[in-house]
């Protein structure tokens, strides 16, 4: 086969993976840490066109990588490990600082602003089928707030 | 809208029968804050003694002039603390110039795996003027002790994260406490209640 063919074949190919996708990832981005600093998290949106569930979550920066939850009550901040993420058909669900999220625990190197960093998804459906689906999650700068906080009062302080 | 905030629009705001505060500075009248809370009938933090990156010893005192903000966290938090923080460096802009006079406290709750160097440039990383303060363990437990702090280990597989007190507490210049800010208010909210404490001291 000519390298142009096969070039041709590949990306078909990943096309059809793509439109049989039924879990979309939206807006995935990791907080950039300081040099040494061991651990960080990764937040993005999803939205699964079938009840499934979040199951785990791999990259090749981490040595572990956990799914935890955040919650918050009289002021004090919880943190543990949950064994999935529920995703309701058509629901996006928010991977976020305050609730959900994924933590990249013994990293491998410091993650730098603008960094791509890979990560692995696995999906399973109401009938026990994985999906896995890759995402390149883009490293934000360490200081950076969700965009529902109260940026846009940022640029106006002066 | 200016989010820029001043003292004169707090000071108006104040009313008249507070204006015998704005006399001096005196420790026993209560401040009415809009969204924080009034802390000025609790004694916390008078006595810790920690140290910051470059290993010198600090304590309440060490801030005299300037109106601390103080709060608890660790760097593998990846929540809360860098919220915190974020809100903290937001707070100052706002204030503008009576921003100088703010002094962001970050004391870790994980002196175990937050190394001095890393905490320092983990703060600075959202406003160079921030410090990190650590200790020992026992230390750091009696500190949190003294702030009456919540915090525990909760160990997820191999590794463990904290639940941990995510308030931050404002002394004013000098050093006498005065407010608690919830994390959950805004870094408007915060502000408007910040300059009401540097409105008195």
């Amino acid at each position: 086969m000519k390298p142009v063919n096969r070039l041709l074949l590949l990306s078909l190919l990943g096309l059809s993976l793509h439109v049989s996708a039924q879990t979309q990832v939206d807006d995935a981005w990791v907080r950039a840490t300081v040099a040494g600093q061991p651990t960080t998290g990764a937040f993005m949106h999803i939205t699964s066109s079938t009840d499934s569930k979040l199951v785990e979550v791999k990259s090749a920066v981490a040595k572990t990588v956990q799914i935890h939850e955040s919650t918050m009550k009289n002021d004090v901040m919880s943190m543990q490990a949950v064994p999935f993420v529920v995703l309701p058909a058509g629901k996006t669900v928010n991977i976020e600082p305050e609730g959900y999220h994924v933590m990249l625990i013994d990293l491998v190197a410091q993650v730098k602003d603008g960094d791509q960093v890979p990560l692995t998804l696995i999906v399973e459906d109401a009938k026990g089928v994985k999906e896995s689906i890759e995402v390149n999650a883009q490293a934000r700068a360490l200081n950076s707030m969700p965009m529902d906080m109260d940026m846009h009062d940022h640029g106006a302080a002066h | 809208m200016n989010a820029l905030l001043t003292r004169r629009h707090v000071v108006a705001g104040l009313g008249l029968l507070s204006l015998g505060v704005l006399a001096g500075c005196d420790p026993g009248s209560g401040l009415s804050y809009k969204y924080g809370k009034d802390l000025s009938n609790e004694i916390l933090g008078r006595k810790f003694k920690l140290r910051d990156a470059q290993g010198n010893e600090m304590m309440l005192g060490s801030f005299r002039g300037m109106m601390p903000m103080i709060f608890f966290g660790f760097t593998q938090c990846p929540a809360v603390c860098p919220t915190a923080l974020a809100r903290a460096a937001q707070i100052k802009k706002m204030m503008g110039p009576d921003g100088d006079r703010l002094q962001v406290v970050f004391i870790t709750l994980d002196p175990e795996r937050d190394t001095p160097a890393m905490l320092d440039a983990y703060v600075k990383a959202f406003d160079p003027s921030f410090i990190a303060l650590s200790g020992t363990l026992e230390e750091t437990a009696a500190t949190a002790k003294e702030f009456k702090v919540f915090y525990e280990k909760i160990p997820t597989g191999s590794s463990y994260t904290l639940s941990h007190t995510a308030t931050s507490f404002v002394f004013d210049t000098r050093g006498v406490l005065r407010l608690g800010l919830s994390p959950s208010l805004s870094a408007k909210q915060c502000t408007e209640d910040l300059l009401t404490v540097m409105s008195v001291c």
